[in-house]
């Protein structure tokens, strides 16, 4: 405290309203240490971000080269190579495909779901401050996208337009931006009665500022909770439409993929589709367990 | 006090058509703007571009895309679902059968589904915080980070290659068999009941709270009275929502199910006629699948108005 | 019925209770003793967090899963309540032991008809037969005055109105005839008019039935209207109690002492007697020093005496044998130590007129789109928000616009900072007509020089900007500064202003109490050197003691830039304290106008009259004429034809009132009554409050 009161003299708002922001986030996260399960949650998130990340590092081998097919987990091929969790149908290794399958699932997971909530959350903004036909129409349009069933959504595009990443990514904006935007919606409907918004608007404020500034951080504990359990639901999504064979084309390792390929294997060989169902449920699970520690420590707030 | 219902009703259908009328043209647009895609899909791939656009005008595909569309409609209502070239029938014949057989595998689901999502969330949020809450959400975010493809693998791991007690492919090519809908519906079960669960279990808990349930307590009825005539009655209206919308999502999970056990139901159909480029069978089967889930939304807006004094009584 | 008042109710003997939270052990309430005979009506006073409310969820054995009875005792009846199985305190509560909550809307189940609400009290505890059951709720109701009882009793909650909720639930805690009933805050969420009904309606019951009465609140003069004795609690111990009268005349605690002087009293005015705040702030539980727990913030503090260990009550003698006081230098204290004294301030000296409104009014559109409009055409529905509304306010004086919830203050307040834009008439603001510009369309400079404060201080400043953004963001906006080092410097000046510490410039909204809060948001609204402020409720939310400091603040701020203030309020004894002319409004169109003095006293507008009866007021010598109003308010949406007040007014002259609109009469140059009355009539009333002569007044002018 008496930092803060030398710090007076000087000229230092921008700098330190950054630092400001910077503590407090590096304070709500060192806040998530009381809740066991948010904890639980960031560790299996963490573990597979450094698992991507390092994924070269840690492989044994290259997740596209071919070994001795059909490996159980644990053996030996002639040359003397170990398969901790065996090969798959055409011998390649699968711990190395599972590790390198990371990277796919945390690029395309996250860049989607990013992507969904910018226009959600601008789709929302407009709808829910601006009011009026923006409402109406986009509320129209959320409604009529939300009328579908998602997977219906998923396969008819894909069908159509061919699974490419841009495809898939687009598919997922356009399935989840509506859900994101009622979501903010709502929020901007409670925010924009609070006195502090009718302050604003009484010094002048344009719609602009009001709605980044004055709106949309107050709105952020709820949407990173929702934001957490959505990265969650969208590696599933990415991992269905891969099972389905409506996924990323091989050969790159790709866990839905991988159950997609070696289910006709599975009756002599489950070890091939047990492994990649392992990591995605226990990443979906990092994702859940964190929303849900963000929502018990914002709730004790 | 029956007028407004019946206007309100009205207006929930009127905006059910704008939807359907809206959706139609936006599966119109995928599918049948781009004429050569059509005329690929019907004749195949290696057709050469004599042929596609002899076929295309044969069928009245350069008319305006609008004639095409109300004609497209039209043909609908009469029933006319166009023929499916993967099958080489009718797509009636084909779409409603599978339908049947999907209707038989979600309803034994939701069935399972509600009595078991209601009664864990219930008696989670009568006490939130307690150990017996605590083991319910954590069965619940377990179950819902298991999607349904990685279910269905290590059911089969076990039940199927395990224990042998079960059969891993649910074709029913000899007839109708309860067995073989044990894991699809296990499945469906174990991925979708937690969402209800955890549902039930936030507007329980937030009821709890409520100053009028402790009216209940000191007016000094007995605690299963406060909880099945105070308590459930407002608990409960979320869940219906909820459970109704889930109709949605429920969707998700019986295309990876059917596909996964070879179920010949209206997903893996779907799934089928995408990967084929069936055109027609498509339309029709994306259109009936945004007709049930519209239609779930509008009960879910009727029932959530009866059962709320609030907005019935306005 | 013959009622034995010699019988002990309730006794309550050194109750210790304590929450028990992820942190550890909170102690709530200490040494909590409390004798309660039947018939008899005793008040537990204080400021929020004092733990009054937690007093009688012990009494009633709910204290939910964190709190628990650390030490003593509770006797209902000369039985110990913790030696009770679940079954017999179940069959207490609603029983013998009935209570009566703050928000009646909340307390009543949305799902439940009324009906079902009611008869299953009596259907549980005495397993009656259903239509018995309804027979007797419907009588129960009949003795709370809810007319066309039948029709309630198969509504929902939210179809009637708050005062008949409550009515409601008072009915509901009554049926089986309770020997005690705990009151907390029950009128609060109310308007004063409705209050004024229910605090008659609970004297008349306890009374009629012989039932004990716990009465918590907040509110100094409803306790004198209400009890026998109080009990005044700061910080989770009672601090001095006794009889009513002994305690308003002869208060010996210094924090009594601090309470009345934060009370806004009705012979005083803002300039001959400023408000005297308690300094300093409750503090936390686990925070409590050693010793007195007011001692931090008392004047008459001793080091030694007053934080060496734990002080006991001690009984002071004179007539009332029971009031006692828990201060060790209570017999050397006079009130003059604590209210450590008040220097008269000058008056502000108000200039030309600054604002004119000119027979404003405001609709809003409603547009009906049920089948029933739809076939008779009358789609377009409107809410006469506001009527007529005019009145002119003078550089550097208070007007203040009084009137219950739902009478169109707040749309004023709304049309005037530009959120809303009126239907019809001028709204000028030094000669500019400012009326039809909505906010988007004005001038920085008209913007700076009209703003607002706001009501609630968890909703006014933005929680995600720092206090020193949230003021700078004003100045700079305003064009007052743009250099950052001087807008911080400005910032700082305006902190030193509102008495905060500089460090504060740093500090996150949520890391403020309720009255800091309300202080930034002052300091924001003066931040542009605005000429016209209004105020809208802006210490309503606010506890008594933090509500001075506030008020104190902002006479200040007003008095610095000689600002014209609008405040708006519904509590007239404030109003009276601070404003120079007062606007009675109600249901969208003013009443009455005037100074206020003028407003105070005969001619009054039968409404004004009603109003100043309503308003608890805690000074004993003040002699008040009852008047309660009849019925509820009517809805905006179809108000009545003739005069608004028609409906309830108690001085009605016949049809003319609910035909015609009532005349403006001129009493004085500008004191406005609105009323068929002719004035010779309304001059001839006796005034509702008559004050003392100075002299005999005992508490305030030593």
């Amino acid at each position: 405290m008496k930092k803060n009161n030398e710090n007076l003299s000087g000229k230092i708002v921008p700098a330190s309203s950054v630092g400001l922001a910077f503590k407090r986030a590096v304070k709500s996260f060192a806040l998530l240490k009381e809740s066991r399960i948010g904890m639980a949650g960031l560790f299996l998130v963490v573990l597979w971000i450094l698992i991507a990340i390092f994924a070269p590092l840690i492989a044994p081998y290259d997740p596209l080269a071919n070994f001795q097919p059909f490996l159980k987990p644990g053996m030996v091929d002639s040359k003397g190579n170990l398969f901790l969790l065996g090969t798959d149908q055409i011998g390649r290794d699968m711990l190395s495909r599972l590790i390198f399958g990371a990277r796919r699932v945390l690029i395309f997971a996250p860049l989607a779901t990013f992507s969904a909530y910018l226009v959600g959350i601008v789709m929302g903004l407009l709808a829910g401050y601006r009011g009026g036909w923006w409402d109406i129409v986009l509320t129209r349009v959320g409604d009529v996208i939300l009328s579908f069933p998602p997977i219906v959504l998923y396969i008819v595009i894909i069908g159509v337009v061919g699974a490419t990443a841009i495809n898939i990514v687009a598919a997922i904006i356009l399935a989840s931006g509506p859900g994101i935007m009622r979501i903010v919606r709502g929020l901007v409907l409670d925010i924009r009665t609070r006195e502090y918004i009718a302050a604003a608007e009484t010094r002048g404020e344009s719609d602009l500022f009001i709605m980044l500034v004055e709106i949309l951080p107050n709105a952020r504990g709820p949407l990173i909770v929702d934001a957490c359990l959505r990265l969650g639901f969208v590696t599933i999504t990415i991992g269905i439409l891969a099972f389905l064979g409506l996924g990323l084309p091989p050969p790159e390792p790709d866990w839905g993929g991988m159950v997609n390929e070696a289910r006709v294997f599975a009756l002599a060989f489950p070890h091939m589709t047990l492994f990649p169902c392992i990591a995605i449920s226990s990443l979906v699970l990092g994702f859940n367990l964190l929303a849900d520690g963000l929502r018990e420590i914002s709730l004790r707030d | 006090m029956q007028i407004p219902v019946l206007v309100f009703v009205l207006k929930r259908i009127g905006y059910m058509v704008f939807t359907m009328v809206a959706v139609s043209l936006l599966v119109f647009l995928l599918l049948e703007v781009n004429v050569e895609g059509v005329a690929v899909g019907v004749l195949g791939p290696y057709s050469t571009e004599e042929q596609r656009n002899l076929w295309l005008e044969a069928n009245g595909y350069f008319r305006p895309a609008y004639v095409r569309y109300f004609e497209w409609v039209s043909r609908f209502f009469t029933g006319d679902l166009g023929h499916s070239v993967r099958f080489n029938v009718p797509v009636a014949d084909i779409m409603w059968p599978r339908l049947w057989n999907t209707a038989i595998l979600g309803f034994w689901a939701m069935a399972i589904i509600i009595p078991m999502s209601l009664v864990l969330g219930v008696l989670a949020g009568m006490k939130e915080g307690s150990p017996q809450d605590r083991a319910v959400s954590l069965l619940c975010i377990l179950t819902v980070s298991v999607p349904e493809f990685a279910t269905a693998t290590f059911f089969s791991a076990v039940f199927v290659f395990g224990l042998k007690w079960l059969p891993g492919i649910s074709a029913m090519t000899d007839g109708f068999d309860w067995v073989q809908l044990i894991l699809p519906v296990a499945v469906l079960v174990t991925y979708d009941f937690g969402y209800v669960a955890r549902m039930t279990r936030a507007s329980m808990a937030e009821v709890m709270t409520t100053a009028y349930i402790r009216t209940a307590f000191l007016k000094g009825l007995p605690y299963r009275i406060v909880i099945s005539k105070h308590a459930l009655r407002n608990a409960l209206i979320a869940p219906f929502t909820v459970i109704l919308l889930q109709f949605n999502w429920l969707l998700n999970g019986v295309i990876v199910v059917e596909f996964a056990f070879a179920y010949k139901g209206f997903g893996a159909l779907l799934l089928e006629a995408s990967l084929n480029e069936d055109i027609y069978l498509i339309e029709a089967c994306s259109m009936v699948a945004v007709f049930v889930a519209v239609s779930t939304q509008v009960l879910a807006d009727i029932g959530y108005m009866y059962l709320n004094p609030r907005i019935r009584f306005k | 019925m013959t009622i034995d008042y010699n019988e002990t109710v309730l006794e309550i003997e050194g109750l210790c209770l304590s929450y028990f939270i992820r942190a550890g052990e909170v102690p709530a309430v200490v040494d909590f003793d409390l004798k309660l005979h039947r018939g008899e009506a005793v008040g537990l006073v204080g400021e929020s967090g004092c733990g009054k409310s937690t007093v009688a969820n012990a009494i009633m054995q709910y204290m939910g899963n964190t709190g628990a009875i650390v030490k003593g005792k509770v006797k209902f009846m000369g039985n110990d309540m913790s030696e009770m199985s679940g079954e017999q305190i179940r069959q207490i509560r609603g029983k013998e032991i009935a209570m009566v909550y703050q928000e009646p809307m909340a307390a009543l189940n949305p799902s439940l008809s009324i009906a079902t609400q009611m008869t299953e009290v009596l259907v549980f505890h005495e397993g009656a037969a259903i239509h018995d059951a309804y027979e007797r709720s419907l009588n129960m109701l009949r003795d709370v005055h809810i007319p066309d009882p039948e029709r309630l009793m198969e509504s929902y909650p939210h179809q009637i109105s708050g005062g008949q909720q409550q009515r409601v639930v008072i009915a509901m805690a009554l049926l089986l005839n309770p020997s005690l009933l705990l009151l907390d805050e029950p009128t609060t969420a109310l308007d004063v008019t409705v209050e004024a009904g229910i605090v008659e309606l609970i004297a008349e019951l306890s009374s009629k039935f012989g039932t004990s009465l716990l009465y918590i609140s907040h509110n100094l003069g409803l306790m004198l209207e209400v009890c026998d004795r109080i009990a005044v609690m700061y910080s989770g111990e009672v601090v001095e109690e006794g009889s009513v009268e002994s305690i308003f005349s002869n208060p010996k605690h210094p924090y009594t002492h601090g309470l009345f002087g934060c009370i806004p009293m009705l012979h005083t005015d803002k300039n001959a007697h400023p408000l005297v705040a308690i300094p300093g702030q409750l503090p936390l539980p686990h925070e409590r020093p050693q010793g007195c727990y007011f001692g931090p913030r008392c004047h008459s503090f001793k080091g030694a005496v007053c934080d060496a260990e734990e002080i006991s009550m001690s009984k002071i003698g004179g007539e009332d044998r029971n009031h006692r006081v828990r201060c060790p230098r209570w017999e050397e204290i006079k009130k003059d130590d604590s209210i450590n004294r008040v220097v008269a301030k000058k008056p502000i000296d108000t200039g030309s007129t600054v604002l004119e409104v000119e027979n404003m009014q405001k609709y809003y559109v409603m547009h009906d789109n049920s089948l029933g409009a739809l076939m008779t055409g009358k789609r377009v529905k409107y809410v006469k928000a506001n009527e007529q509304i005019n009145f002119r306010a003078a550089q550097g004086e208070t007007v203040a616009i009084v009137g219950e919830s739902g009478c169109g203050k707040s749309t004023f307040a709304k049309v005037l900072v530009g959120l809303e834009t009126v239907t019809k008439g001028e709204v000028r603001l030094e000669g500019v007509d400012i009326g039809s510009m909505p906010v988007k369309s004005r001038s920085p400079e008209l913007l700076s020089s009209l703003q607002m404060i706001f009501q609630n201080p968890n909703d006014t400043l933005n929680p995600s900007l720092s206090v020193g953004m949230q003021i700078g963001r004003v100045i700079k906006r305003f064009g007052l500064e743009s250099d950052p080092a001087k807008i911080k410097d400005r910032v700082l000046q305006l902190l030193d202003s509102i008495k905060m510490p500089r460090d504060s410039y740093f500090r996150m909204p949520r890391q403020l109490s309720g009255g800091q809060k309300q202080r930034v948001g002052i300091a924001r609204a003066f931040a542009g050197q605005p000429k016209t402020v209004i105020a809208d409720e802006p210490i309503s939310a606010l506890d008594v003691s933090v509500a001075a400091a506030v008020t104190e603040v902002l006479m200040d701020m007003q008095r610095n830039y000689a600002t014209t203030l609008l405040f708006i309020s519904h509590d007239l004894s404030t109003v009276r304290y601070l404003s120079d002319r007062i606007v009675v409004m109600y249901l969208g169109q003013i009443m009455e106008r005037g100074t206020t003095s003028e407003v105070f006293s005969p001619p009054y507008h039968p409404y004004t009259e009603a109003l100043l009866s309503a308003v608890p007021i805690a000074d004993l010598s003040v002699e008040k004429r009852r008047i309660v109003l009849e019925g509820t308010l009517p809805s905006p949406l179809d108000p009545p034809r003739g005069c608004p007040f028609s409906t309830r007014c108690f001085r009605k002259v016949g049809n003319i009132c609910d035909e015609e609109l009532p005349p403006v009469q001129f009493a004085a140059d500008r004191h406005a009554i609105a009323c068929h009355i002719p004035l010779e009539e309304l001059e001839a009333v006796e005034p509702v409050i008559k004050l003392p002569d100075r002299d005999e007044n005992v508490h305030r002018d030593v």
